[in-house]
């Protein structure tokens, strides 16, 4: 029998040799500690610099809790705005065959591809006192720009695509075949989707949700261009991170910087552990 | 009557969820973005010209073009690197590597320039040993780099991911028994296979690397004409209340951004079809 073991043979020669793989690995791991690791652990070393009496110090500012307050109400707005859009964008996407599909699919894409300082432009250029609605806004005493709804705004904007992105090709792949016989079964619409359709996404909108949710407390460009940095008013936690650091306030800045690290770390987690649980569910 | 530019489906609720998520994609995403483009086009082209090829926003290009572009070849080689490793090998702890990976996706950007700041500058974690060796890191272009790098490993990683996990062992397996060396295969087998996915993953990271602002402004230092990048230029000329100054360059940016979004779909589509002819 000389054909297995040549095949054998073959099949030695292309794998690489142990000496590559070492070499290899510890490449990554190096790389990889190096360059995100080491960062990741220094805020934390930072924040604990002075001790733990000075990190908790850090929270009796009451300009960081406006801070803390503002981040949470923008994402507890942005996010299930943009949750109800992911629903109905991936429902009329991946339910129904229609001329455009792709066209529109590119468009809810598109915030990804602006870059966040321009995402905020965008929104001066149009409510800005300049802008085209400015004057109309001034006369009537509404202020968007400079102003809690703009933070909001930019950041609806910037986290626009998250659970679209997630759902459509999710939705896509299960097909209709189980609405439609749940339909043709008697069920009415809501009744289809909240027992057939919701079950069925239910991870993958997680997934959407907590990926939407760190990047809209996290944005920085986008709200920083829109916020007017104005302290205890129109400043969200990354904004104000950036104040302290600026003023070599270091151990407050990283003490506020290791809270969304915090979030970082509990969005990787979620992440991992989804990935794990579709898996699973895959594999059974 | 139904539509004709729609298929005929038992399942009810498509006006609904269409023109509902087409007029909150209007009213958040077009109408704002094409406020960028009017303003643009109303301005005299001129003053547009000028604007955008001002030696300062020059000097911006410059540092960000180059800065990304050398960020995103790093990334190349040692996300390959990475990729590989992940996929290939079996190792204690290639898991939580594997989750590290989206480290730079997970955390703020602004978190992020921080803390590269902290490791970087003089007197820090690193720039300490740096600084004797005549490297500056932090307040200079290298620092740019270094910001650039860190954003953008996680998009190579996980495009390369999948495509090497496709690849077709018996195809180096064949190479291997017709006699070509380890290296022989990489370079005629596994690199070419695998090529339209590193091109992806390098185009995707220099895009965001040209966007990226947070993650840059505190380790860079902000010196007009040296460490400036165009995103804060974008911010200063608006600050100073120079609103045509910064959508002109807004729509420069925004403009290459979409240029290159264009090339990542030709790429996939050039590769998907080579596949589909059995390349």
């Amino acid at each position: 029998m000389a054909a297995p073991t040549s095949n054998a043979a073959a099949a030695d020669r292309s794998r690489d040799p142990l000496w590559l793989r070492i070499v290899l690995i510890l490449i990554s791991i190096a790389f990889v500690g190096l360059l995100l690791v080491l960062p990741l652990t220094v805020i934390f070393m930072e924040a604990l610099r002075e001790g733990w009496a000075s990190y908790w110090a850090a929270f009796r500012d009451p300009a960081a809790w406006h801070a803390i307050k503002l981040t949470v109400l923008a994402a507890s707005i942005a996010v299930p705005l943009n949750l109800v859009f992911g629903l109905a964008a991936a429902w009329a996407i991946a339910k129904f065959d229609f001329r455009g599909k792709s066209l529109f699919i590119t468009l809810i894409d598109l915030p990804f591809a602006v870059s966040p300082v321009i995402s905020g432009v965008i929104y001066v250029l149009l409510f800005g006192l300049q802008g085209w609605l400015g004057p109309w806004l001034a006369s009537h005493n509404l202020q968007i720009i400079f102003a809690v709804p703009g933070i909001v705004l930019a950041t609806i904007f910037v986290t626009f695509p998250f659970v679209a992105r997630e759902l459509i090709p999710l939705m896509q792949e299960q097909g209709a075949d189980e609405e439609q016989a749940a339909i043709s079964l008697g069920a009415g619409g809501w009744q289809t989707f909240w027992r057939v359709t919701l079950p069925n996404i239910k991870w993958g909108l997680l997934y959407g949700v907590i990926l939407c949710n760190a990047r809209a407390m996290g944005e920085f460009g986008a709200v920083s261009v829109v916020s007017g940095h104005i302290r205890g008013k129109t400043n969200t936690l990354p904004l104000h991170i950036e104040i302290l650091y600026n003023e070599y306030n270091v151990v407050a800045a990283f003490t506020m910087a290791s809270l969304l690290a915090l979030l970082g770390l509990v969005t990787l987690a979620a992440k991992t552990w989804l990935e794990w649980k579709v898996q699973q569910n895959s594999t059974r | 009557m139904r539509p004709r530019w729609k298929q005929y489906s038992v399942l009810p609720g498509f006006g609904l969820t269409l023109g509902y998520s087409m007029l909150y994609l209007s009213l958040v995403v077009l109408v704002p973005l094409s406020a960028l483009f009017f303003r643009t086009a109303n301005m005299p082209v001129d003053d547009f010209w000028r604007t955008i090829t001002d030696p300062r926003v020059l000097a911006s290009y410059r540092l960000t073009f180059g800065a990304s572009l050398i960020g995103a070849s790093i990334n190349a080689v040692f996300g390959f690197v990475v990729a590989w490793t992940l996929v290939r090998y079996r190792f204690p702890g290639r898991k939580l590597l594997d989750a590290v990976v989206d480290l730079p996706f997970a955390l703020p950007t602004a978190v992020s320039g921080i803390a590269l700041t902290a490791i970087f500058a003089k007197t820090g974690w690193l720039g300490q040993y740096l600084t004797p060796l005549g490297i500056q890191a932090a307040f200079s272009p290298l620092g740019v780099t270094i910001a650039l790098t860190f954003i953008g490993l996680p998009f190579v990683v996980r495009t390369l991911q999948p495509a090497l996990e496709e690849l077709d062992r018996e195809a180096e397996e064949a190479s291997a028994s017709l006699g070509a060396n380890r290296l022989q295969t990489f370079w005629r087998v596994i690199l070419p296979t695998v090529f339209p996915a590193l091109v992806t993953g390098f185009a995707l990271a220099f895009a965001r690397a040209l966007g990226e602002y947070g993650s840059v402004v505190f380790i860079s230092g902000n010196m007009p004409l040296k460490t400036e990048i165009t995103s804060l230029l974008i911010i200063t000329k608006l600050e100073q209340y120079d609103y045509a100054g910064a959508t002109a360059i807004a729509t420069v940016m925004l403009i290459v951004s979409f240029l290159l979004l264009l090339a990542i779909n030709l790429v996939q589509w050039y590769a998907a079809r080579g596949y589909q002819k059995g390349f």
